[in-house]
This record gives C-alpha cells, structure tokens and sequence, in this order.
C-alpha cells in the first residue's frame, strides 16, 4: 500500500525547507516558497523559455541555472555543473544554492549578455516594453553596459497576417510559441528552421493563423517578437489601465485582462499569473474582434505589482503604502482622551489653570533645556 | 531671568551732543547714498535686458532633430511616464515608406503635447529620454499666455527649426562647472558647442 501514499520529498533552496512531491522541479519547489510567502519572491529562478501551462517547454534558455551543491540525502555530493532548475527533479536531501552562490549570479550575468547579443536594443520602439521578461530579467540580472561590438543578426520582414505582428530580430528563440502551436492544431505547422545564428521561427506560421487559438503565442512570448497587430503602436503598455473582464464565449472560457485607456478597450490578452504564465488560453474572437467595453462584464481592475511600470500614475488607495515610521509613532504614542477632569465654565478658575498650565510648561522645557 | 542666548540687555542711556544735533547722521547717511550714486548699477532693465542664465538652466522644450533633420523622437513614453506633473502626451504612429528621410525610427510621435501650466521645468524628462530627443532650452522661457489655448504645446511649436538649431555651451552640470572653471581662470570663452550624440 505504499505505493499510493504520495511520495514526499524534502529540499532546502537558499536556506529554506520545503516538503514538495517527488517528480516536482526545483523550480517548482521555488515557486512554493515565494507562494507560501511572498517576501521570498525574489529566491525563484527567472525563466525566459520555461512555461507551466505548455508542455515540454523549459531547458532552452538557461536563465534559471542553480548550484545543486547537494546530490540527494544518498548521494551527499554536489553536481559537478550548474543546472537548469526548471527540468531538474528534485530528490531527497537535496540543497539548492541560488541567490547564495556567487558563482550563479555570475553564470546568470553571462546568460543575460548572450540573451543580449542579437536581441536589439529598440525598447523605446517596441510594445512589449513595461511587460517584457527579457527587460527584467536583464534589468535585475544583467550587466549595465554592452561589450557587443558587431552586427546583430537580422531578418527578412515577414508578413503573418492581419492579427500577429512577428518581429524575428527580437526572438530569443525559446520555443513558447512553438509548444503552443503544437497544443493548439494537431499538425506541426510551427517551428524552428535553420541553426544557430540563423534559426527562425515561423515558416509555416501562417498555417496556425488559421487556428482559432493562435492569438495565444502573443502572450506566451516573453520579448516582442509576437505583438499584438491591432495594438501595435497605438499607446505604451504604462500608460494604460488593465482591468479584468468576462464575456460568455463560446470557443474559449473567456476570462480576459482588458487594457484601458479611458473608456476604450485597446488590447485583450489573457489573464496572467503571478510568474506571467497565461492561466487560461483566449480564442481569437476575444482578443481580436470584442474590444467594445459594451462586450465585457468587467469585474475590477488587475492587480499589479507595485515594482512594475504599469502601476506608474495609477493610484490605488490599496496600493500606496503609507510610511511605517509614522504608523510605528502613532501606535506606541496612542492615548485615549482623558475625560474625567470636571467641567469648569468660570472664566476666573479658567485664567488661573491656563497661568498655571503655562507655568508647568515652561519649567518643563527650562528642565529640557537644562538637562 | 534669561531664556535664550539672543536676548539683549536694553539700555536707556543719554545722547552725546553731536547725536542730538542729528545733522552729522543726515550728512553721513547722504554721503552713503551718494556714494551709490556713482556705482556700479546692480539692477538690469529686465524685459529689455535679460541675463545669461548658464547652460543648464531649464527653460522651454525642445524636440530635436539628428543631422540629417529626421526627428529623434520615437514616442516611446518615457518622458511622460517619468513626468511627475504629468504634463506630457502623446500619441505614436507608425513611419510609412518614403518618411524615412522625417522621422528617425520606425515610430514616431504624430502628436506629442506639453501642457506648460502644468509643467514644472524639472528636466525629468530631459533624463529620461533615450533618444537624446527632448530638452530644455537655456536660452529661452515661456512666454506669458493669455487664452488658454497658447497653454499646450504641441509639435509645431516643439520641433527643432533646422535653419535655427538649438545647441549649447555644456549639456551637463559637469560641463558647465568645468566651464565656469575656465572661465574664472579667464581661458577660452567661446567654447565651441557639441553636437549632441
């Protein structure tokens, strides 16, 4: 009877215990962590080509590289390189160093510049920017400056249709959209031509365009390689409002994020989790053709995070934090109003308390001053 | 009893003869003014005349032009995400074939609007510009309105004029402190302007 009991499995990642099923990653067993407690947020590994809801992705981009400085509780060794947290299995015993080690903050930096050398620098043009994997990634790991001197790879533009604009030169070739285009239709129509410097996405892209779900490699793409068409150009991500909403769909379950500007609906992906994975996957007809407020039941707006760009000039009551130190004062200072003293209304008695009162006062500031 | 360090003692204590005769004050304090009279004037002329106010004073924007006369703004938003008055707007189009030789990038801001009055010269946008496309002109302020529709401005106002280009003596503290340097130590007055990256 063993056997259906569940197998549990004890880690320690960055100093921290977690009990985690057997056959979970260690970049799940991280995201356990910061789930149970959200100031342990900045412990997970980033992951630039590792996505939950697809399978098969992860192990492609190497964001997530970990120090295993423990094999298992058996086998007391470390592994000899540093690996991928989001395909590594966990096993008993074992001690993960990632924000500890150094050497992975290093192996990470690296990561960002090789992420960096064909990746071009057009943020300022480009409309993933405010909610792009690859700018946070670089911004919280990455080197400051470029030591890249030559040319950066580039395309022959590609036309993909009238809803998905595909910018190959941004690609990072992380595979997302070919694990969706795999999910999506029953072919292979979507994949990865071509090696090294030139591989590419794309060649018989058009042929998932037809598919009613194809809008969804939009949202699984980490950097601006697929944008939205129809919002391409029309407002920075920052600047505009995203509100969560619902319609009845019939292809899809319809729960959607809309993003405002004012009363009108600019753009409609899907709703995104904590680690900006989709958590359900929208049909077409919701992310390219409802963008009447008239066709969302809206529900409120999205939360989001303080430390992002998009909560710039939004000011949410629940949002602004007010100071500590005044809250911290206020409490250890808090008195309640003394009401027993008895009423007086003469104006003589109450001259005399006042020179009284006065008195007190200044022998006590003459006693601070002394002192 | 004395409360603070400041207080004085007052005393009441009787005039000499010449301080009661008053006329040698009235002929001190007239020999005073008539000193300034033949000193150097401290006062300029204001509207007429107007001082240098240094290099990096932040009057009104400009949006510059690169060398070629295309326009370096891109509509990026990052001036108006960093404005902490919230004066900036715009609104981004996409550069058709054959405006190559207007707009720098493959973007570019077909309206781009500074509310005046609510601006507040801090330079933040000067700072956040990636493009090096927005700046605060040294020599030159807003003028005073009077409609209310002289308050925003907007890209005609803005935009460089190619055959009266804006440049300056230092475009950071940096270089303008080195420039008050040298000029104290009274060397090269006239320091050619860069041209901006």
């Amino acid at each position: 009877m063993e056997d259906t009991k569940p197998n549990v499995v004890k880690i320690t990642f960055d100093g921290i215990e977690v009990e985690v099923e057997a056959g979970t990653t260690i970049m799940q067993a991280a995201r356990r962590i910061a789930e149970a407690d959200g100031t342990q947020a900045h412990l997970v590994p980033p992951a630039m080509c590792y996505y939950k809801p697809l399978e098969g992705t992860g192990g492609k981009c190497r964001a997530c590289l970990v120090k295993v400085a423990q094999g298992s509780a058996k086998d007391t060794r470390p592994m000899p390189k540093l690996v991928p947290s989001c395909i590594t299995q966990v096993q008993d015993g074992m001690v993960v160093e990632n924000t500890t080690n150094p050497a992975v903050l290093e192996a990470r930096k690296g990561v960002v510049e090789f992420l960096l050398i064909n990746h071009p620098l057009d943020c300022p043009i480009c409309d993933q920017a405010g909610e792009c994997h690859l700018q946070d990634f670089a911004f919280e790991h990455g080197a400051a400056q470029t030591r890249y001197e030559e040319e950066r790879r580039t395309f022959e533009k590609h036309d993909i249709g009238p809803y998905i604009q595909l910018h190959m030169t941004r690609c990072i070739l992380c595979y997302r959209c070919v694990y969706t285009a795999d999910q999506i239709t029953n072919q292979r129509v979507h994949g990865v031509l071509n090696r090294g410097d030139a591989a590419e996405i794309s060649t018989y892209i058009e042929k998932a365009i037809d598919n009613d779900f194809s809008g969804n490699v939009i949202d699984v793409c980490p950097v601006g390689a697929l944008t939205d068409k129809t919002y391409r150009f029309k407002n920075r991500v920052w600047f505009t409002k995203p509100v969560d909403a619902h319609r009845d769909c019939p292809t899809c379950k319809g729960e959607v994020t809309l993003w405002c500007r004012g009363e009108e609906v600019i753009r409609v992906t899907a709703r995104k989790n904590q680690w900006g994975e989709v958590q359900d996957f929208i049909c077409n007809t919701c992310r390219f053709d409802q963008k009447k407020t008239s066709d969302w039941v809206i529900e409120g707006p999205t939360k989001v995070q303080r430390s992002s760009v998009i909560s710039a000039n939004k000011y949410r009551a629940d949002l602004v934090k007010k100071p500590d130190f005044a809250l911290k004062l206020a409490s250890s200072q808090y008195k309640a109003i003394d009401d027993s003293r008895p009423y007086v209304t003469d104006p003589d008695t109450i001259r005399q308390q006042s020179v009284e009162n006065n008195d007190k006062a200044n022998h006590r500031s003459l006693l601070a001053e002394n002192n | 009893m004395q409360l603070t360090e400041r207080s004085k003692q007052v005393s009441n204590k009787e005039m000499t003869l010449s301080e009661k005769a008053y006329l040698p004050a009235i002929v001190q304090g007239m020999a005073i003014t008539l000193k300034h009279f033949f000193k150097k004037k401290v006062t300029i002329q204001y509207p007429e005349v107007k001082r240098y106010l240094g290099p990096v004073f932040r009057g009104r924007h400009i949006l510059k032009r690169d060398e070629e006369g295309r326009e370096r703004c891109t509509a990026c938003g990052l001036c108006a995400v960093a404005c902490p008055a919230e004066a900036i707007s715009m609104v981004a189009e996409e550069r058709q074939k054959g405006e190559e030789h207007l707009y720098r990038e493959e973007k570019y801001a077909a309206v781009y609007e500074v509310n005046m009055l609510r601006c507040i010269f801090c330079g933040l946008c000067e700072e956040a510009c990636p493009k090096q496309a927005v700046y605060l002109r040294h020599d030159e302020m807003v003028p005073v309105f009077t409609e209310r529709d002289q308050v925003i401005w907007g890209k005609d106002l803005l935009v460089e004029n190619m055959n009266n280009r804006y440049k300056r003596e230092a475009w950071t503290k940096e270089e303008a402190r080195q420039l008050d340097q040298k000029r104290a130590e009274g060397q090269a007055a006239g320091v050619e302007p860069r041209a901006i990256p």
